[in-house]
């Protein structure tokens, strides 16, 4: 049996699932200036009549990390760069505790200019007498050799409470972005730290003993444990848990788009063949761009309590703002809602307030008032579908870097679309109507977010390097480096980074019957040519387990379960 | 975060997968540490720098700017179609104003094609920026394109495909050719009858660093530019003028090309040729983009720069300034040499012997042109190849007057087809291409 909570920006919802489906679910309004306390009551309800002990899983997904960001709420840390030749590191400043210090590696992870430990010890007596007691430390090409990282980090050690190191956070290249990301994960470190304690404390004492597991931006797991050293990978949980809920429901081997209607917005996310798609490079939305993975979402300001108004020109608009919620709820501004209802297709709600709402709109546009509800309504869907079309143009148009890719590049393009969220049910006959394309509403929509946090398995990525002119095979991320020798190979390369990835995993609470569904996601071999004569290779693969759903609970997807 | 002042376009097609052979200094991984370099520093990330796919080239695009023989399948293979196309994606960036300027960073190379391609020429089979600059003119009209040619080799394919062209200014910097490949492109290169002065070269003496491509950037290229007024400034960017390519002996550095970048101001750059991938290559592309993006390039520098070792001696200098004298001269006499040059209506003719290095061809040609003052003047090239194959090309040009277009069809109807294995007919006035066999 498994708990799956996610905390919403309106509902915190609990589920409690066996492999015969959703037993139980509750919703308690979120509380966002106390997100422990929804968590806790979302518990505690749930538990009631329920032994603790039959409990295996518990999968929690929380907004805490991503709303500290966005109100800059977070603890002030100090970040130490060091940049060497390229863009002046003060474009990439994080806050007022930013010293750019000297010391270069290149593209080969060859020292170019060592480190200045006087200039580290002077910048260390500085943050601490600004009172910093977290510290980030990043150097351009540490993915490539993070000595550099590691000799700041020894010399500053006994000074702060805890130092992240850049090369820690991805293996992937880039520098801004492993600057913000660093800096956001000693940003969030204590705040992340003190609720996760006092969560697994009241959990205990509420008799729950199993390892809690957390739910990442891409829509995989890690243990309470493993997030300490990377609270930020939390940040965007939501989106990722409402996808992973769709996945069920998604077509085998087929292409699917995952729509999620919301009051103000409406989130778009891509699975191919049951797999969500991933951010090429890390999370990017909004004012930041991190090196966090994250589930390829983007969200269209529309959703079902969006104004509508009737512009200077006579056209009908939608959003992208938010006036309240629906005039049939108590609002003032008319909304799809009011459409819905105007429509009979919603129940709920105050017939005569959403009819007024609606009126007001069909008279500037000259309809009738039937006429003009279902023009926004078709009108409403025509907006999503048009984004989630330029989104997938977008997709396919990705830049590639292989006559290979260039001529084999996949093409998305969707068979089905998934439709979550409150208004789903009532916008997937009308989507499945003008485009002709299967659209289903997800069951029990309301809460697919807590399934899909409950469901969502455990996933991780390495990056291995080898460069045998060098003689050295490299995953510094999982601080890892050893000799080898002219003659390492492809399959050399691909089984230690596969036998990485298995500690890795093992490392993050990951089920060992998923520990197949690895999949090599990136592999180059480049000779490295010097006068015309062969002086070595270049080898370099990244492979990941999978975003996907745990094993055992294929059966939730019995017809009956569709029916519910 | 870092902003740019302006939106710049890249394409980045690094073809990981595709070269001659393994130990050739145009292979795989030329591009690789440049990928390393700009994904390291976020420059993709910057969001006026946009990223494009790159396109393939049809074999339209590429028969507006050679007579391929036989055909466009058998000279090239998909990463030259992909290369040319991925100049073509920033060049339709630009024209659509999606972006102020452009940068495709592509390989192969292709600036050592001619107007006639039997095959490989030093490491190039087509010419991306010619046939870019003849999709440009044909889809988007424009009239007056500048070509600068800033690779260590002389651009001797571009320099060829736009001779007879006084709408295409080009102009080629490179490494004198008495001492390197492919050893033409001399001052009094000026181009054809019809095009004296629209096309210059400029060699320059081993040695030259950072002042002297300076010195011939603003004393001759910009003043050229100026007077010529071009509706858009093409750079063929190649990046082995570099202090460290295997290939050249020159003294140019990333400052220096980033410097260059931002006086010449290119609307589209394409990146030509540059082969030490590891010291300079990834420092020199990314001076560019900065440059061309408007961001700050200062800290651009590579890891053994020592300004002092690379500086140019006197004498350098001084051949330098005596170059651009008599090149600002040339350019100053442009219509009188034109005039000179041949009485309108008569047809001159010249001999040539072409040299492929990389698939081992030799190409003798006879070209016949009209001298014309209203137009370009339509031409034909008779071309024999060794082994084997001969045939006859006529180009009628894009803005040709109706004599000229006449005499094309002349060249064309009248040729003996029991002497050419083909018969190419390019009449650029109505973007048409026909093959007689
Ligand atoms: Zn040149
Ligand atoms: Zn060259
Ligand atoms: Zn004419």
């Amino acid at each position: 049996m498994i708990l799956g909570l996610d905390v919403g920006g309106t509902n915190t919802d609990v589920v409690f699932l066996s492999q015969k489906g959703v037993q139980k679910y509750v919703k308690v309004p979120t509380q966002p200036d106390n997100l422990f306390k929804s968590v806790l009551s979302g518990f505690t309800l749930i538990l009631e009549g329920v032994d603790p002990a039959c409990i295996e899983r518990v999968v929690i997904s929380t907004t805490l990390t991503t709303n500290a960001i966005v109100q800059q709420t977070v603890t002030p840390v100090g970040m130490i760069v060091s940049a060497g030749p390229g863009i002046d590191p003060e474009n990439f400043r994080t806050g007022e505790h930013y010293y750019a210090v000297g010391g270069s590696i290149n593209h080969r992870g060859r020292e170019i200019e060592p480190i200045n430990e006087m200039e580290i010890q002077i910048v260390g007596e500085k943050l601490q007498k600004a009172g910093i007691e977290y510290v980030g430390v990043v150097s351009k090409f540490c993915v490539r050799n993070p000595s550099h990282e590691i000799l700041i980090k020894r010399t500053l050690n006994k000074q702060f409470k805890h130092i992240f190191l850049g090369h820690h956070v991805s293996g992937n290249l880039n520098f801004p972005r492993r600057i913000a990301t660093t800096h956001m994960n000693a940003a969030v470190y204590p705040l992340h730290k003190e609720f996760f304690q006092a969560v697994k404390q009241s959990l205990e004492e509420m008799g729950l003993t199993v390892p809690i597991q957390i739910l990442k931006a891409d829509g995989g797991t890690m243990t309470l444990e493993a997030s300490m050293d990377f609270p930020a990978q939390t940040v965007l949980s939501g989106p990722a848990a409402s996808i992973m809920g769709a996945i069920p429901y998604a077509p085998d081997g087929q292409d699917a788009v995952v729509l999620d209607i919301g009051g103000t917005t409406t989130d778009i996310a891509f699975l191919v063949d049951k797999t969500p798609l991933l951010e090429p490079v890390g999370i990017q939305r909004g004012g930041y761009k991190s090196l966090i993975r994250s589930l390829r979402t983007d969200s269209k300001g529309i959703g079902g309590d969006s104004a509508l108004r009737v512009n200077d020109e006579g056209k009908l608009t939608v959003g992208p703002d938010r006036m309240g919620p629906a005039m049939a709820f108590g609002g003032s501004v008319p909304t799809p809602t009011d459409a819905l209802v105007v429509l009979g297709l919603m129940e709920e709600g105050d017939q005569d307030q959403a009819r007024q709402g609606i009126k007001s709109i069909a008279d500037q546009l000259g309809m009738a008032e039937k006429e003009a509800a279902e023009h926004i309504f078709k009108i409403c869907c025509n907006i999503i579908l048009k984004k989630t079309f330029e989104m997938i143009d977008t997709l396919n148009a990705k830049p590639v870097y292989t006559v290979h890719d260039f001529l084999e590049g996949y093409k998305f393009s969707p068979d089905t679309i998934l439709l979550m969220g409150g208004p789903a049910r009532f916008f997937a006959e009308k989507i499945q109507d003008m485009y002709q394309l299967e659209t289903i509403a997800v069951p029990y929509a309301s809460v697919a977010n807590a399934i899909g946090a409950a469901l969502a398995r455990t996933t991780c990525e390495v990056t291995v390097n080898a460069d045998t002119e060098q003689g050295v095979v490299t995953a510094h991320e999982e601080d890892f480096a050893e000799p080898i020798s002219k003659s390492f190979s492809k399959d050399d390369l691909v089984e230690t980074a596969y036998s990485l990835l298995k500690g890795k995993a093992e490392n993050a609470g990951a089920d060992p019957d998923t520990l197949n569904e690895v999949e090599v996601v990136e592999f180059q071999e480049f000779n490295i040519v010097r006068n015309f004569s062969p002086k070595g290779k270049i080898l370099r693969t990244k492979i990941q387990l999978k975003p996907g759903l745990i094993h055992g609970y294929e059966s939730m997807l019995n017809q009956q379960a569709l029916e519910n | 975060m870092l902003n740019a002042p302006h939106k710049t376009g890249l394409v980045f097609f690094p073809a990981f997968d595709w070269a001659i052979d393994p130990t050739h200094p145009e292979r795989e991984e030329r591009l690789l540490y440049t990928q390393d370099q700009v994904t390291e520093e976020g420059v993709f990330d910057v969001p006026e720098i946009i990223e494009y796919k790159p396109e393939i080239v049809t074999p339209k695009d590429i028969q507006r700017a050679h007579f391929c023989v036989p055909d466009e399948q058998a000279v090239t293979t998909e990463s030259h179609l992909i290369s040319a196309g991925g100049a073509k994606a920033i060049a339709n960036a630009v024209m659509l104003n999606e972006v102020k300027n452009g940068f495709a960073l592509v390989r192969p190379p292709g600036h050592h094609s001619m107007r006639v391609t039997h095959g490989g020429r030093g490491f190039c089979h087509i010419n991306i920026e010619a046939i870019m600059v003849e999709y440009i003119r044909s889809q988007y009209g424009v009239k007056r394109i500048a070509v600068i040619d800033t690779d260590c080799h002389h651009g001797d394919g571009t320099n060829d495909i736009f001779w007879h062209d006084p709408d295409v200014l080009f102009i080629s910097l490179h490494q004198d050719g008495r001492t390197m490949y492919p050893g033409t492109g001399f001052p009094s290169d000026l181009g054809g009858p019809n095009a004296k002065g629209s096309n210059l070269n400029i060699p320059l003496p081993p040695g030259t660093s950072n002042e002297g491509y300076l010195y011939v950037i603003e004393n001759c290229v910009l003043p050229v530019i100026e007077a010529f007024k071009p509706d858009l400034v093409v750079n063929s960017a190649g990046q082995d003028n570099h202090y460290t390519d295997p290939l050249t002996n020159m003294n140019f550095s990333a400052q220096g090309y980033a410097r260059l970048t931002s006086m010449l101001k290119p609307d589209i750059a394409v990146l030509e040729g540059g082969y030490a991938i590891e010291g300079a290559l990834p420092y020199v592309n990314l001076g560019i983009i900065l440059a061309m993006a408007g961001i700050d390039y200062s800290g651009v520098v590579e890891p053994n720069y020592d300004p002092e070792r690379l500086k140019q001696s006197v004498s350098i200098t001084d051949k330098i300034k005596t170059t651009c004298d008599q090149i600002m001269t040339y350019w100053d006499q442009r219509y009188e040499l034109r005039e000179a040059a041949g009485e309108p209506g008569q047809i001159m003719t010249r001999h040539r012997e072409v040299f492929y290095d990389t698939d081992n061809i030799f190409e003798r040609q006879k070209e016949k042109v009209r001298v014309c003052r209203d137009c370009g003047g339509s031409f034909e090239v008779d071309s024999k190849a060794t082994p084997g194959n001969h045939i006859l090309g006529v180009h009628i040009p894009i803005n040709a007057c109706k004599a000229c277009r006449e005499q094309g069809y002349e060249f064309y109807d009248r040729a003996d087809n029991t002497k050419y294995q083909r018969i190419y007919l390019q009449d650029r006035t109505t973007d048409l291409y026909e093959v007689k066999q």
